[in-house]
């Protein structure tokens, strides 16, 4: 099946959705996703790779720490990720790496940044092979 | 919004009647066609939040009020502990204390009509805004400790403006209560390089005119004439406060059910005034508020700098600072008892009336500045409390014009550089690090702010002062 990234609305923020084979891959294309909220991920090169670990009770709650957790590099980090590579085990540990760049405002034109990912609209579901994984994100 | 599920009260007040596990009605203070505009899920929102334990009076929604998270935007509630009551990170928001302040200048619209590009070039080089941008100044361990207990005073102790801002800022300045030890370590490392920067999307820095005055007389004590020059600072917490939201949200959400609270909607996640989840979050949100408190201060000495090198002499003294996302404790009258309670203002804006006790004594008289924030291309709103007996929503008005447009949809429609070239063709200079951005808060992307605040007016919820409109806007 396809693996695809896209944005919803929600009326001031914006809302976004991974679409792939396996939670995993989800998490990846939602990640896109999140980064095309600040900028389009095209423009973004994958020079520096950063760590990420978290783990919850549920798999809702682990995307919106994992996007989470994304938001907080890319604060902190003044970063900007393009490429993502998810594993998740059955006890619900995920481990990550992002790849990306530090922002450069000429090039990236950032629209806004991201303060956090909600539980507002928030649903990860399996469906005929497919996982989707969304939520709003608040900018 | 559907009106016939509405109870009409008056021409600005519509009421939700409780019903299921509503505890409280709904009240939405809007005109008929603010309210016919509303998106359903106000409705649902409101009815939901009417639903917490504790709730006292009425689950009030303003003009401006529009789809949050759990509570609307626009959306007031108050809490009594002594009820069961609780307390929301959803209730304040990410952007906690997130707000609005206004500063004189002693200068007219004329004194800048040939300097608008210097004064918007110089501003957009002192103050940091948008994605990526760092502060001056980069707080070790005890400099942040000593900043999220002092907000504003600790600013001005570090040669940010001056003693006599405090006066003009809520709480004086100081948020008492605030707790730095519940403030983590990864909300602090998000600070440690942001204090004095703007932030990005509808935060912004303005060099506004007074272009009307509707009440001479108030206008008079808040020293705003017709074609005055005033400046207005719209941001927030920045990193730390985002932080703060992101953990007590999830925290609240998966302890709920410990603490026998059964969330109409998760987003709603909240805990006992009582308890220690509600003790540890309210210390964190008030470190908060005085971190908002402090980087507005901080972007007020910058932008005076900017003024005094400009334009020498001019000092730029502090109208007022409000906060628009917020949790306090204060007294209100419920149902003729005086009650401690804790009031949630999700996107609503403080706003007491003359004699009330909290104001500094400059607003007895008068009651409190309302600042309410437009866009780049339209206009914003000074507008004062009224409050005293009889007051609405627990002395609460609007906040901004809120957004009509997604921000998909903005970039869709609108050209960041366009909109730019249009606006300087009326003499208003943007400057932006984004043209992207620009286009994502295009001015036709918000609903029409003059609608929200006859609104307030009509409802009584605060009194319309002056209207001011852009001449320079730095955004994120």
């Amino acid at each position: 099946m396809e693996s695809r990234w896209e944005h919803f609305e929600h009326g001031a923020d914006i809302g976004v959705r991974g679409t792939g084979p396996t939670l995993a891959v989800a998490f990846e294309q939602a990640a896109l996703a999140l980064t095309a909220v600040v900028t389009d991920p095209a423009l973004v090169r994958p020079e520096t790779s950063v760590s990420i670990a978290c783990d919850a009770p549920s798999d809702d709650i682990l995307f919106v720490d994992w996007l989470n957790a994304l938001v907080y590099e890319m604060s902190t980090r003044r970063m900007l990720f393009a490429q993502f590579h998810v594993a998740i085990d059955a006890h619900r540990r995920l481990r990550a790496t992002a790849w990306g760049e530090r922002v450069d405002p000429r090039r990236h034109e950032p629209a806004v940044e991201v303060k956090g990912a909600t539980q507002t609209a928030l649903r990860v579901t399996q469906d005929a092979g497919a996982w989707t994984a969304e939520c709003v994100v608040d900018v | 919004m559907d009106l016939s599920r509405l109870t009409r009260r008056s021409d600005h007040e519509w009421v939700i009647e409780p019903q299921g596990r509503m505890r409280v009605p709904g009240v939405i203070y809007a005109s008929e066609a603010l309210v016919a505009d509303m998106d359903h899920k106000v409705y649902e929102q409101v009815a939901n939040v009417a639903m917490l334990p504790g709730i006292e009076g009425a689950s009030y929604a303003m003009p401006d009020a529009h789809w949050g998270y759990g509570f609307p935007i626009g959306g007031v509630a108050a809490f009594d502990p002594d009820r069961g009551g609780v307390i929301s990170a959803g209730g304040v928001g990410f952007d906690i204390s997130c707000g609005v302040r206004t500063l004189c200048t002693g200068l007219a619209l004329r004194d800048i009509e040939t300097r608008r590009v210097d004064v918007a070039n110089a501003l957009a080089r002192a103050v940091p805004a948008g994605v990526g941008s760092e502060g001056q100044i980069s707080l070790d361990d005890a400099e942040m400790d000593a900043m999220l207990s002092g907000g504003a005073r600790w600013a001005v102790e570090r040669g940010y403006g001056t003693v006599a801002d405090l006066e003009r800022i809520e709480e004086h300045g100081c948020m008492a209560g605030a707790e730095p030890a519940e403030v983590s370590p990864r909300a602090r490392r998000r600070q440690r390089d942001e204090m004095g920067t703007l932030g990005s999307g509808n935060h912004y820095l303005e060099v506004q005119h007074v272009a009307a005055v509707f009440d001479p007389a108030i206008g008079e004590a808040f020293q705003l004439h017709e074609g005055d020059l005033v400046v207005t600072i719209h941001c927030g917490s920045r990193g730390l406060g985002h932080q703060i939201g992101t953990e007590f949200l999830r925290r609240m959400a998966i302890e709920a059910a410990a603490h026998g609270i059964e969330l109409p909607d998760r987003e709603l996640a909240c805990a006992p005034i009582r308890s220690e989840l509600g003790r540890a979050y309210l210390g964190a949100m008030r470190a908060g508020i005085n971190c908002a408190l402090a980087n507005r201060q901080i972007i007020t000495a910058l932008v005076r700098d900017v003024f005094a090198t400009l334009f020498p002499g001019s000092t730029l003294p502090l109208l007022y600072d409000v906060s628009h996302n917020t949790c306090k404790v204060e007294t209100h009258v419920v149902d003729g008892e005086d009650k401690r309670l804790f009031v949630h203002r999700k996107g609503a804006t403080r706003a007491f009336g003359p004699g009330h006790p909290d104001l500094p004594a400059v607003w007895t008289e008068v009651g409190q500045p309302v600042l309410i924030g437009g866009t780049m291309g339209t206009a914003s709103y000074v507008l004062a409390g009224t409050g005293g007996k009889g007051e609405r929503a627990f002395g609460s008005s609007c906040h901004g014009a809120g957004r009509s447009m997604s921000r998909h949809e903005a970039l869709k429609r609108f050209r960041g550089r366009q909109i730019a070239d249009d606006l300087a063709g009326r003499g208003i200079i943007i400057r932006s690090p984004s043209s992207r951005g620009i286009a994502e808060e295009a001015p036709a992307a918000y609903k029409d702010v003059t609608r929200v605040v006859d609104a307030a007016d009509a409802a009584g919820l605060s009194r319309k002062v002056a209207r001011l409109e852009p001449v320079v806007c730095i955004k994120g």
